[in-house]
Order: structure tokens, then sequence, then C-alpha cells
């Protein structure tokens, strides 16, 4: 299989300062603001570079959606970050008003998403927000794999006309993607070829799959990894094709069921092409308290429990 | 053709900046009929909150704001800008745009309608001219109004942004959020303009949720405040031209507060809750319209 080698674990949210920054020497339009968390949302470098493009908001998410589609509308790219909590569930009638029905250009900057925010526990720890993101219309839903790939991603969503919600975690996880790919938005990438069985995955569960498709490999089990870094609009073409040719698909996702990269994949195919589909996510339950490597253990998301999964649907 | 060319007499009164109060109140009488009969012919819609603005709306379409609507694009440059963050006041909205030439006056028969551009609240989505952003969810346009405000100063453009509200939609969380957020980053181009008309949906604003005292609550935030009789044209005047300066002056936010009767104009409908949110039937219609002088035609 196609090898892929990791250069050294990197946060995902700097993946994403680095592509605002490089966004923002590359278009006078793009503007940045928080609600009191610059540092974690790695927006230090563009307002060192760009003071008067950074625009602090305090802790008044509601008031920073809305400002930012003010912003929008008078022509600047704005990009607005906080933890993915108060991004989403927080203001979900201000992004539904204002970027969405709006039709506003805003970016979402989403960090910290996932129980891998890890010891802050449940109440900062959304397992939801791709749900409500997805409910949107016209909303496009992004879980970039590493930082490579988060910080094209913020380059493709900069340039993008519409509002793009950009998901990215806290920790620390392995960098291993081509650092010059473009992202493109709506597409799923075919991270290694299988016939077995297609896994189907967004975030750092990319890299946990690898892995597992690296160890069932040794043992004769041929898995297709596909990275549906694009979870809205969902590349439906290359799904079906992976399954055409596998028959049988497991999601995985570090976000609870309902509404989740797995009941994507699978309204997708039981209209296009019904086959053998088992899910790993969060189910139906809050996080809680943990080391990230710990929790994703516990809730089931990590290679280990991905190879287990793989040979469970053979 | 241009709409505006459709509209000479408009753009007279449009390019007439010295239009005397008269001519502001007549306007204003024309946009109270307007109110009534779309009310009356959708079935339903906000009489009360639109006829307590009109006034307000009146002088600041046709005397106050720099703006033309035969060069309106939605991102407002070069020109004043309004967002109406009380959206359920669309019907004095809708009016006084098609009144000023944004849109055909015919148009305005079809509020709440299926497939009309006046959509229940107002809506981008139809691309119905003068239109800057969707409202209805309330507490959100000053935050709206305070980015394109930023955006103004960023860019050098010296116009101003106005955002009316409602005084019962200061109950919102958000406003606050914005009130501070304005006055943080020095927003003098902001003039907020409330409807003090004491009313709520579900009663007065005294025995809903008043808690303190509203024009305290701004001065605290760190705006500057004027207070005005918002049904007097002259003090409607004055309260925009000093809230104008103070903005410049100060380079902090300003905020009129204008005191309102809900429903004013229709005896029956004025100074009470009741018709915030109802229609009139047709006897109660031509009640209200024997009541308001027809002057620049009904649509």
């Amino acid at each position: 299989m196609k090898k892929y080698i990791d250069t050294g674990k990197k946060d995902t949210r700097s993946g994403f300062g680095e592509g605002l920054l490089r966004a923002g020497k590359a278009d006078g339009r793009v503007v940045a603001l928080t609600a009191d968390l610059k540092g974690s949302l790695k927006m230090d470098d563009f307002a060192a570079e760009f003071p008067e493009r950074f625009i602090q908001c305090g802790i008044a998410e509601a008031n920073m959606v809305g400002a930012a589609a003010g912003l929008a509308i008078a022509g600047k790219i704005p990009f607005i970050g906080s933890f993915a909590e108060f991004v989403t569930g927080r203001v979900y009638d201000q992004l539904r008003q204002e970027v969405s029905y709006g039709k506003t250009n805003v970016k979402i900057a989403s960090s910290h998403a996932g129980i891998t925010l890890g010891e802050d526990g449940a109440t900062h720890q959304t397992m939801e927000d791709i749900a409500l993101m997805r409910a949107l219309p016209e909303m496009v839903v992004v879980n970039p794999c590493d930082y490579n790939q988060t910080l094209q991603a913020t380059l493709a969503a900069a340039k993008y006309d519409g509002p793009v919600y950009l998901r990215f975690g806290r920790p620390s996880v392995p960098n291993f993607t081509d650092p010059d790919e473009p992202f493109e938005i709506g597409k799923a990438y075919v991270m290694n070829e299988g016939k077995d069985v297609s896994v189907f995955c967004c975030g750092h569960l990319v890299w946990e799959a690898l892995q597992a498709a690296e160890a069932l490999e040794a043992e004769g089990i041929s898995v297709e990894v596909v990275n549906v870094a694009t979870i809205k609009p969902l590349d439906g073409d290359t799904i079906v094709t992976s399954v055409r040719k596998t028959g049988k698909a497991i999601v995985a996702e570090e976000h609870n069921m309902a509404g989740g990269l797995g009941e994507a994949v699978a309204a997708l195919l039981a209209q296009e092409y019904p086959v053998r589909l088992c899910f790993m996510n969060g189910g139906d339950r809050f996080g809680e308290t943990g080391t990230p490597a710990g929790l994703m253990a516990l809730y089931g998301l990590d290679a280990a429990h991905i190879i287990e999964k793989v040979k469970s649907i053979l | 053709m241009r709409i505006f060319e459709k509209f000479p007499v408009i753009i007279k009164i449009i390019q007439n900046k010295s239009m005397a109060k008269e001519n502001l109140q007549k306007i204003a009488s024309q946009v109270r009929r307007d109110i009534i009969r779309m009310v009356t012919s959708a079935k339903s819609g906000h009489p009360g909150g639109s006829l307590s603005t009109t006034d307000i709306l009146t002088a600041l379409y046709f005397e106050v704001m720099d703006h033309n609507p035969a060069t309106w694009t939605r991102d407002g440059k070069g020109q004043d800008m309004f967002i109406l963050s009380a959206g359920h006041l669309a019907p004095v909205y809708y009016s006084v745009l098609a009144r000023a030439g944004y849109f055909p006056v015919s148009e305005l028969g079809t509020l709440r309608k299926m497939g009309s551009r006046l959509q229940g609240h107002p809506s981008v989505r139809r691309s119905l001219p003068g239109v800057t952003q969707a409202s209805g969810s309330l507490g959100q346009g000053l935050s709206v109004a305070a980015g394109l405000a930023l955006a103004k100063k960023m860019d050098g453009d010296k116009h101003l942004v106005y955002v009316l509200c409602g005084d019962g939609e200061c109950e919102e969380g958000q406003i606050w959020e914005g009130a501070e957020f304005a006055t943080h980053h020095s927003l003098g181009n902001l003039i907020g303009i409330t409807d003090w008309n004491g009313q709520q949906i579900d009663g007065s604003i005294e025995s809903v949720c008043g808690g303190g005292d509203l024009q305290l609550k701004w001065q605290a935030f760190g705006w500057n405040t004027v207070t005005a009789d918002g049904h007097d044209m002259e003090a409607i005047l004055a309260a925009f031209a000093k809230a104008r300066e103070m903005g410049r002056k100060t380079n902090r936010p300003t905020m009129i507060l204008f005191k309102t009767d809900m429903g004013h104009g229709v005896d029956f409908m004025a100074g009470t809750h009741k018709w915030h949110g109802k229609a009139p039937n047709e006897e109660q219609c031509q009640q209200a319209l024997a009541q308001l002088e027809e002057t620049l035609g009904d649509y």
C-alpha cells in the first residue's frame, strides 16, 4: 500500500494559523475575528502581521457572527474563530440568519472539536457540530486530516465564495499529507486503494485508518481508506465508486452518530448503492475528562478498534 | 429602464434636500396607508411597530441618509447604510423603500404572498433592492451594523451606518454584546435608532421584562444618547443632526431613543400592544384609512 510518513506531530489549528496568515498576505480582504481565543486559534501571527485586520470581539460569540456578516457584506472575507462548541451550538441562530440565510461570505474556524479537546470535559467537547453545520442550507463543512491539509483547506476556504465551516482539533496529531497539494473543496481523497472494505473517515482518524490498513495488509486484508475531508457537499462519485469495488464500508469520525459523516454516507448509499455499513463514532452521548489518546481508545476510535471492526464485517 | 426613472415625482423629492417637514409628513401619511393596506391584504403582519417608526424611517430615507436607489448595491459602498434589526417592521421598511424608488410601489401588494420578493421578514434571497441583510430573529442587526461600520472605517469610507432596534428587542443579550463592541472599536460612524414605544407582543415592556433605565444602559455601555419625539418631524431631523455631530466629535457610537406610540396615526391602534402582530379586517382597514390622507397615490 501507499506509504505515508509522519513528518512530526503538529496540531491542525496551527495549520489553520499558518493558512490564515498566507491567505491574509494573498488577499487584503481577509480579516480575522476571535472571541477572546486568539492564542488557542493560532491567530497571533496574523494579528501581528495585520493588526488593522484583526478584530478582537471579546467573549461575545453571537456579536462576532453578526459583525463578521457585516464585514462580509461590505466585501471583506472574515474568518471567525473560537472553540467548536462556541462557534456552532452557541450561535446556531446567528449563523442561520446572518451567514447561511443571509448569504454572507463568512468562514467559521472551529477549533478544539470533539473529545480530543481532552481534560476540559464535555462542556467544551462538542460531538454535534458537524450535524448542526450540515443542517444549514448551503453551508460547506470541511474537516481536514492533518496540519498540512488544514493549511491548504484554509487557503481554499478563503478563495471559495460562500460560507465554510472549517473544523480542526486541539492536540498534535501526525502530519503526513503533501504540504504542497492544494485542497479541493468537495473532493474525497482516496488515500489508499483496497478491495475488501472501504473506510470513510475524516480528521485525524484518517491517520488511524491508514495505520489499521497497514496492519491489515500484513494479514492479507486490503482496505481502501478514503479521506472525506469535505463532509458537505459530499463527494458521492468517489464514495460510490469505492463501495462498488469493496461492497462494504466503515464510516469513522470523532463525532456523534446523529447528523455526522456516518449518516451523510448512509443517506447517499441508501439511494445510490446500498452496501453493508458499520459506524464508528461517539454514538449518542457526551464526552468526558481525559487525555486525547485515552479518550479515543475509550470511545473506540483508534487504529486498534478500526482493525477489529474491519475483521468483524469481512 | 431603470426603476428610478419610473418615478419622476419621487426623484424630485429625493433631490430636493431642503424638503419641508410638511412634505415628509405627507410621505409618512402615505406610508401609513401603505402599511394598513399591505397588512390587511396579507391578513397578517405587524402594523403596530410599523406605524410607530413611520415618521423616523420617512425622515431617514427622504432627508437624512446619503443614498441613491439607482446606484445602490448590497455592499453599501459610497452610501449611508441602513439595517433593520427589528425585521417584523417589514411593512414600513418596504413601503419607505418603494416610495423612495428602490422598487415599484405596485409590488407592495404582494407582501407575504407566495413568490413575493416582500417576504414576511426581510430577505436577501429575492434580490429586493434596498435590503442589505435578512432580519427577523431579534437582537442581531446591531452586530451586523457594527461590522458594516467597522468595514467603512477600515476602507476610509466616511458614510454612516444606521440601525433600527425595538425597545423590547433590547431584552436580547446580543444587543449588549454589540453595544460594547461598537464602543470598543470606536464606531463613531454608527447611529442606532430605538423605537421606544414601551410595548411588546405580550404587553407593556414594564409588565413583560422592563428592568432598568434604557437610556442609562446605553450610556453605561459608552454610547452617546439623544432622545426625541419620534412623531415630530422637526425633532426627528434635529435628533439625527445631533447624533451625527456627536458621533463625529466623540468617535463613539450614538443611540437615538425616539419616544413613540405603537400604532401611531390610527386611533384604535395607538398606544397598545394589541396591534403588534395583528392584521385589521376590511372594516377596520377602512376605518384606519379614513384617518390617513392619501398624498402620493395608493399603490
